[in-house]
């Protein structure tokens, strides 16, 4: 059973159509529905290549944010082997939205990062959906810390709407762990590669996305804030979120042409959700190229184009 | 001077309009209530002389306070793109700023300084809350990092003073790559072995305080200071519970081991020149070294409105 989109719906029609006529003629073996069925799958088809042929940023909001789309623990399933999590914060407890620990990347060890926001009730609720707490982000720290001691490149998978707006996550001092955890990305002497699989979700994405790579999926999204949290400060009118998408300029391609990101990777049409082993796959050899890309790098080069990369973001604006 | 017109003018006035009372002059307090007169208030670098209530201060009237003499000399600080993403809500960004800029006389959100205190020299950063929610964008990173790079090349402390809402959101993407931004010139700070301590003022909050705000070797907040990174009401809306008295104020922040210490504006002063001294193993201050700032006199409204003014305010306590 396919999870539509609101603005899929109309493709949602013709495709439960096409379905509905091949089951008719399961049940009928006389009936010959295959020409009729074809058509409508050949108009659903069209159909889909114009709906993401020219995604608005608010529609990107919600691919990025789809239940179907592969998320962090798929990317690990999928591309890493012998993965080894590792957890705990040593201070106070394991955060569930976070997954991190040991693994190989097509054999070379690393060490992975990412943020999980489940796929079931039961796994988002266990996950937070995906919104860390800050022993998640001191996790990180810890394997960040570790991995620049071996000698291991770092990869993390961003996926989080921000992190946890919560009493007990603000007590136990979520900023200073966001702040120590970008610290921590601007401090090792391994390639840090970051990828962008859903949204980046501001202060809880920089925290895992301050890297000498930044990629970032087709249709995700990465952001100061959320559309529905601008649209409600700045407007006043938490509706007027699809005119905050656009203007705060959260796709890949805008970030891409601002500086701030260093590649897209291409989706399968219709999104990652429509094809979760090619797009992971894509991922993989897109990790695969960075990594080669950065393997010769001296730590402290390492270190030094980190910095001089993001001193330099935002020296060109957007031209248009 | 009769009985009518220090007294029953006054008070009719009082009747019919509150404006008799010069703007300028009285501040009431948001806390307590009571009417402050502006150079009191201003003396005491406005801290309510009752409550100890501590109101905002702009960053150019605490460098004055701060700084030996009164004198400080401003650090350029590199202008960054405007307006690159062109943005737009219900009012045009550059419009906004424009807003802002009248209204502050001040040219963006992020004043950088260096001088001595307590013939201490070092660079001091303080952040404009009146200035669009004292909101860090791509000037107040230029801003941050402009000040490490000055401290580094001088060999200096830097004493930052946060006051933000968080991010700002016209700035989009480019605001929140601040935070890795300002995050790199507390690195050049540390690998200079010199000191960086941040005062923590009201409120501190979003981004600013995940960033630069909580990676200082001190951290200092006033007193009952908004200190967070997720607001309050966002808190309550997400776990529909009331939130405990004083929550993410600085006394809150200092017992759950966020922060050094929390200290009164009037004292902050003496404190940063002992804590820098010894960082820095420098002899200990001693009193007489410590010239108090030059306070430029303000001159003394004339009688008559001295004396209707506090007739007024004699009316308004009582109301």
């Amino acid at each position: 059973m396919t999870n539509y989109l609101e603005f899929e719906k109309p493709l949602a029609e013709i495709e439960g159509k096409a379905e509905e006529l091949r089951a008719l003629a399961r049940a009928n073996p006389d009936m010959d529905v295959e020409k009729e069925a074809a058509g409508l799958d050949k108009k659903a088809a069209d159909m889909l290549k114009d709906l993401y042929k020219n995604l608005t940023p608010w529609r990107k909001c919600q691919v990025a944010r789809h239940p179907d789309r592969p998320h962090c623990k798929d990317y690990i399933d999928a591309l890493f082997t012998e993965y080894t999590p590792l957890a705990g914060d040593r201070n106070f407890a394991d955060d569930h939205a976070v997954m991190g620990g040991l693994a190989r990347l097509y054999g070379t060890p690393v060490m992975v990062i990412g943020h999980e926001k489940g796929h079931d009730t039961k796994s988002r609720i266990e996950r937070n959906f995906g919104m860390a707490r800050p022993e998640g982000y001191r996790k990180a720290i810890r394997l960040m810390e570790m991995a620049h001691r071996f000698k291991l490149p770092v990869i993390t998978l961003v996926d989080t709407p921000g992190a946890y707006p919560g009493k007990g996550a603000e007590e136990r001092g979520q900023s200073e762990a966001i702040a120590r955890s970008t610290e921590k990305c601007l401090q090792i002497g391994v390639p840090l590669i970051s990828v962008i699989i859903g949204e980046g979700g501001s202060g809880g994405a920089v925290a895992f996305a301050t890297a000498n790579r930044v990629a970032m999926l087709e249709h995700s999204v990465y952001s100061v804030i959320s559309p529905e949290g601008c649209a409600s400060i700045l407007w006043k009118d938490s509706e007027k979120m699809r005119e905050a998408a656009e203007a705060l300029r959260l796709t890949a391609q805008d970030l891409e042409k601002l500086g701030v990101i260093d590649k897209i990777i291409p989706e399968p049409l219709g999104g990652a959700q429509r094809d979760r082993k090619g797009t992971i796959e894509s991922v993989g050899k897109a990790l695969e190229v960075m990594l080669k890309d950065l393997s010769k790098r001296t730590p402290q080069q390492l270190i030094q184009d980190r910095r001089k990369k993001f001193l330099g973001m935002g020296s060109k604006g957007l031209a248009a | 001077m009769n009985w009518i017109s220090n007294y029953v003018r006054p008070k009719i006035n009082s009747l019919f309009s509150r404006r008799e009372i010069p703007e300028n002059l009285w501040t009431k307090c948001p806390e307590c209530g009571t009417m402050l007169f502006h150079r009191e208030l201003r003396d005491n670098l406005n801290v309510c002389t009752s409550c100890d209530h501590h109101m905002a201060i702009t960053p150019r009237d605490r460098f004055e306070k701060l700084f030996d003499g009164g004198i400080f000399t401003e650090v350029a600080v590199p202008e960054p793109t405007t307006d690159p993403l062109h943005f737009r809500d219900q009012k045009r960004y550059p419009d906004r700023m424009k807003a802002a800029q009248r209204q502050t006389g001040e040219k963006e959100a992020m004043l950088v300084a260096e001088g001595e205190i307590g013939r201490t020299p070092i660079v001091a950063v303080a952040q404009d809350f009146s200035f669009m929610g004292g909101s860090m964008g791509m000037y107040v990173g230029n801003a941050i990092i402009a000040a490490a790079e000055r401290a580094v090349e001088l060999k200096r402390p830097m004493v930052l003073f946060s006051a933000a809402g968080g991010a700002r959101m016209q700035e989009g993407i480019l605001s929140l790559m601040q935070m890795p931004r300002t995050t790199v010139a507390v690195e050049m700070l540390r690998e200079a072995e010199l000191p960086y301590i941040v005062v923590l003022t009201h409120p501190t909050t979003g981004g600013v305080t995940a960033s630069y705000a909580m990676l200082g070797d001190v951290h200092i907040a006033e007193p009952n200071a908004l200190i967070c990174f997720a607001g309050p009401r966002v808190i309550e809306q997400t776990i529909r519970e009331k939130l405990p008295e004083g929550f993410q104020r600085a006394e809150y922040l200092l017992d759950h081991g966020m922060l050094d210490r929390v200290t009164h504006r009037c004292k902050m002063r003496e404190e940063l020149v002992t804590i820098l001294r010894m960082l820095l193993g420098q002899p200990a201050a001693v009193k007489g070294d410590l010239p108090a700032p030059e306070l430029t006199e303000t001159p003394e409204p004339n009688e008559e409105a001295s004396k209707a003014d506090s007739s007024s305010k004699a009316e308004d306590s009582k109301a």
